[in-house]
């Protein structure tokens, strides 16, 4: 028989507690190697749409808050389109749709500023409703965690990913709630009662 | 559609859940609180994780993958080395414009992190951190000093194995992975519970770098050689059917 000629994936490794020293250094304290840290922001001034702030925690089995975790958002535009290699087409110039979110080092509170993303087609044509996709990491944690920020003032029950999830009342970990004009909140949960869905995807 | 377009999009491979650690490995005791014990939602990848931004050239300053002078411009104290490779993908392609970032303890095992209390000391010209752009062909290089062996709270006794913490950004975010990269003939890596989180022999000696004395520069510095593998992408003329189709 013929061989598979495959490479496998790296296996993964935690980030460990010292992950800011490579991602986020002048977060950290440790200025002077680059003039900022990468993905400041996931907008420009001018871009559009509707500016939203999320703010939210991250929280283990034994209900602690984590201080040291680190999360990466990416998201299409206003219109839907996403920054980079869409192959549909180019996004709004003042949305790069990337950021790098650090938990507060005394409160563990994070916080994302941005522009409440479009929807975006599902592989099979259907549309999934406005998310963020979000990329977790910490100390403890082996492989990073994919989720997802759906918004309560937003259709979700025809978002073809979120009718996979089996357990109905699981989507409610997945929808930030609104808080005020344009304000969120979104607890993710590592484990245990109210568990935050995370995704293989 | 060109070869680079062909790279940049299309499904992902899933993931081996098998090859990489699980999520709960008591031996490492911090994942026993930061485990999900539901499983994963799994379905195949959509737009959200096949797109990713773009990170160029002009993001990259001219030290920035020397951590020897990256600090203060005066040398790090410690064994000189060159850590290199390739990213590729699970096809065996160089992946170009891959970001990848590093961090890492000084020679003596101490990270400069508010966290670290350890006794070994900072070094005053040493920050511990660098990034690179990887080549066309996928290729990246770094000159650093080879980090010490450091205890850490977990067991009694238990010693970190000399190693390089990698993040790498492939093309779509699906992609993004964070790994470590030990170095050949290290005693302690097979004592270690991190690196025991992962349960395939074969897949931990892919994260252990060989001495590469092609690329070491004599009277200067050694040299390993550490690959990097993101996950495919798959490539079909049968890919793009509509619902229903
Ligand atoms: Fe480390």
């Amino acid at each position: 028989m013929q061989r598979l000629d495959y490479l496998k994936e790296s296996p993964s490794q935690t980030a460990g507690p010292y992950v800011h020293i490579g991602l986020t250094p002048n977060k950290l304290g440790n200025t002077g190697i680059y003039p900022q840290d990468l993905g400041e922001s996931p907008i420009q001034p001018g871009a559009q749409g509707e500016a939203i702030t999320i703010i939210g925690t991250v929280r283990d089995g034994a209900g602690m808050i984590l201080r040291d975790a680190l999360i990466e958002s990416w998201q299409a535009d206003a219109r839907g389109i996403y920054p980079g290699n869409d192959p549909r087409g180019a996004a709004d110039p003042n949305v790069s749709g990337w950021a790098r979110i650090i938990a507060n080092f005394d409160s563990g509170e994070w916080t994302l500023n941005t522009v409440k993303p479009g929807r975006v087609p599902f592989p099979d044509g259907r549309m999934m409703a406005p998310h963020i996709s979000l990329w977790l990491v910490a100390r403890g944690i082996n492989l990073g965690l994919q989720t997802r920020i759906y918004f309560e003032d937003e259709e979700n029950d025809s978002c073809p990913v979120l009718q996979r999830i089996e357990h109905r009342e699981r989507v409610q970990t997945l929808i930030a709630r609104k808080t005020g004009p344009g304000q969120y909140r979104f607890d993710i949960v590592l484990q245990g009662a109210g568990e935050t869905v995370f995704f293989d995807l | 559609m060109t070869l680079s377009n062909a790279i940049d999009s299309g499904p992902l491979f899933s993931r081996d859940r098998d090859w990489h650690p699980a999520a709960y490995t008591p031996g490492y005791k911090t994942s026993m609180t930061r485990a999900p014990f539901r499983p994963l939602v799994a379905l195949g990848s959509t737009l959200s994780e096949e797109t990713g931004p773009a990170f160029g050239q002009s993001m990259i300053g001219r030290l920035d993958n020397n951590l020897i002078l990256n600090f203060t411009g005066q040398p790090a104290v410690g064994e000189r080395i060159i850590m290199h490779g390739r990213v590729l993908d699970e096809q065996g392609r160089g992946v170009p414009n891959v970001l990848v970032e590093i961090w890492q303890a000084n020679a003596g095992g101490r990270y400069r992190h508010k966290k670290d209390g350890y006794l070994a000391p900072l070094d005053p010209n040493f920050g511990g951190c660098g990034r690179a752009l990887s080549g066309p062909d996928g290729s990246y290089e770094f000159l650093t000093v080879r980090p010490g062996a450091y205890p850490w709270p977990n067991h009694v006794n238990n010693w970190r194995p000399m190693h390089i913490h990698i993040s790498v950004f492939g093309s779509g975010f699906g992609q993004r992975l964070i790994t470590q990269m030990y170095f050949e003939g290290d005693p302690l890596i097979a004592r270690c519970p991190i690196v025991n989180t992962i349960g395939q022999q074969k897949a931990i000696e892919a994260l252990v770098a060989p001495l590469d004395m092609n690329r070491a520069i004599p009277m200067d510095c050694l040299a390993y050689k550490f690959d990097i593998v993101l996950r495919g992408r798959r490539q079909s003329v049968f890919e793009n059917r509509k619902e229903g189709m």
